[in-house]
Parts: structure tokens; C-alpha cells; sequence
């Protein structure tokens, strides 16, 4: 049997793919807060696939942990980020970040 | 390539896949469900990685309740999706120079200075565990123990989010009219009743 090819930087790679992909989605879906909550969320995923990947290969379980508490903290974070956009959309009818200007200076 | 390195090439690109249609769906429902898709194949590559307790997590807390509760606000709100997408091609050049430029520092990290530091022993000491190992269990071990105060914290932050979301999408109806069964139980025979002494002369 040939040896294994993955490797630690293979996890890495593909965590920071999934980091670039998720600023570009935030630089393109500008106008609509759910889709930039869902790339936020994406984003924590990223960093979590970093956390476990050198949980395994450093074995050491503190990695897991940290990503248990950060799983905890993005699951209030989207609670109160849609409850926050739904008072939103009720009181102006529209969740376009264009036209939430109301604190220009 | 052993059959685990095909696993992982496997479920890395459909998560990478699946990422690329979050960001780039034009409706926001295609978007909540391709992000289901990129947590159930990474929730496959953690299990690689012999985290089996976080992935089962990441499919139960994630798919389960915050995918759904993104499905539920996203189908209840009334949104224009031809608006939301307008300024799509205009801030993709910056969106794709800024990615490629942060995919480029990283991977030069992870890959290039870092290979060296990388493939040391020292971070390579991944052992084989037994059969009957537990990944649970052992979490279990070290949270309830030494990570006890950061565990309670987590369940306050919890709470605190329950309130905060109540609270904030509770809605108080003005115009409905309702009863209030404490004040109907209080009310005593003066508040309804009142005598009023009559003049005989007056009602002839």
C-alpha cells in the first residue's frame, strides 16, 4: 500500500481556500446582509477546519474545544444577527445595506 | 493515493464547490442550501481527522437548527433578488483580486515558507488509536474538567442569545384588544357599582 499523500498543509490549503472564497462573497453579495451572514459563517468554518486539523496532527484535543466554544459563539452570533435583521426588515421594509444610512455623519 | 486521500480530495472539492455556488447564487435559498452542502462534506473531512464528536455536532447544531433557521428568515423576508444582485459584476475585479491575493499569502505561508516547519516530526506525531477509543469521551474529559469556567461561560452566552432574539422579534400588538385576568380578579364592587341617591320629585 502506497503511503498517505495528505498531509497537514493539504487541510490548511483547503481552509484557506474556503477562506479567499468566502471574502470574495462578502466583496460581491454587499447588498444582501443574509447572503454576508452566511459567508461570516463560512468563514468560521474555515478557521475551524485549521483548529481541527492541528488538533490531529499535533494531538492535542484543546484544538477541538476551541472549535466546540467557536461553534457555540457563531450559533448566538446568527440568532441574533437574523432576529436584529427581521426588527429590520419590519420597521424599513428592506434589508439592501445601500439604504441603511440612517447614522451617515 | 491510499482510499483516504481520494476521500479527502473528494469531499475537499465538493466543499470548495459548494462554497463557490454560496457566494455566487443569484437566490438567497440556493445559497443556504449549498452552504448544507458545504458543512455536510466538511463535517465528512473532520471525521477524517478523527474529530467524530465535532463533526456529528456540525451536522446537528449546524444543518439542524442555524441552516434552517437562515432558510426560515430568508423564505419569510420579501426580497428583490434582481435588486440585491445589482453591483454584482461591478465589485467581482475587486472581489476575486482581494481572494486570490489572501489565497496567495496563505498558501505561500502553509505551503512555501512553512514546509519546513510544517513536516517536522514534532508536528507529525498523529498516533494510531485504539479501536475502542472514544473521541467523545475524551472532550468530555478535558471540558468538564479543565475547561469547566469557559464551558459555563459558553451556556450564559447561550442564554444570553435566547433573550437577546426573543426579545428583540417579540412583537407587541397595539390595536388587538385582550383581556388581563389580574385585574378582572382585582376589581372590587365600588370600580362597577355606583348608587346614586334619586329625587322621587324629579322622576315623577
Amino acid at each position: 500500500m502506497d503511503a498517505s499523500v495528505v498531509g497537514l498543509t493539504h487541510y490548511l490549503t483547503l481552509a484557506a481556500i474556503l477562506f479567499a472564497i468566502s471574502i470574495a462573497g462578502i466583496f460581491l453579495n454587499r447588498k444582501n446582509i443574509v447572503v454576508l451572514l452566511m459567508c461570516i459563517e463560512l468563514m468560521l468554518l474555515a478557521v475551524n477546519i485549521n483548529f481541527i486539523a492541528f488538533s490531529y496532527y499535533l494531538n492535542d484535543l484543546a484544538g477541538q474545544v476551541f472549535v466546540f466554544f467557536i461553534l457555540t459563539v457563531a450559533a448566538a452570533e446568527a440568532a441574533i444577527g437574523l432576529a436584529i435583521l427581521i426588527v429590520l426588515f419590519r420597521t424599513r421594509r428592506t434589508i439592501d445595506v445601500d439604504d441603511l444610512d440612517a447614522l451617515k455623519g | 493515493m491510499t482510499i483516504t486521500d481520494f476521500l479527502f480530495f473528494a469531499f475537499a472539492s465538493v466543499t470548495i464547490a459548494a462554497a463557490l455556488g454560496v457566494v455566487a447564487s443569484k437566490n438567497p435559498v440556493h445559497s443556504a442550501l449549498f452552504l448544507v452542502l458545504t458543512f455536510f462534506s466538511t463535517a465528512a473531512i473532520w471525521l477524517m481527522l478523527e474529530a467524530e464528536f465535532l463533526a456529528l455536532v456540525l451536522v446537528l447544531v449546524y444543518v439542524g437548527a442555524v441552516m434552517v433557521l437562515f432558510l426560515f428568515v430568508v423564505m419569510m423576508l420579501d426580497i428583490n433578488i434582481a435588486k440585491m444582485r445589482e453591483g454584482f459584476v461591478s465589485y467581482l475585479p475587486a472581489g476575486i483580486l482581494f481572494a486570490v491575493l489572501f489565497l496567495a499569502v496563505m498558501v505561500y505561508v502553509v505551503g512555501g515558507v512553512g514546509t519546513d516547519v510544517m513536516n517536522t516530526a514534532a508536528l507529525d506525531n498523529a498516533i494510531k488509536r485504539a479501536a475502542d477509543y472514544s473521541n467523545t469521551e475524551a472532550i468530555g474529559e478535558i471540558l468538564y474538567t479543565d475547561y469547566v469556567l469557559a464551558f459555563e461561560v459558553a451556556a450564559f452566552i447561550l442564554l444570553v442569545a435566547i433573550i437577546a432574539a426573543i426579545s428583540l422579534t417579540l412583537r407587541r400588538r397595539t390595536k388587538t384588544k385582550y383581556q388581563t385576568p389580574a385585574n378582572q380578579i382585582k376589581v372590587q364592587r365600588d370600580d362597577r357599582l355606583k348608587i346614586i341617591k334619586s329625587d322621587d320629585e324629579v322622576l315623577k
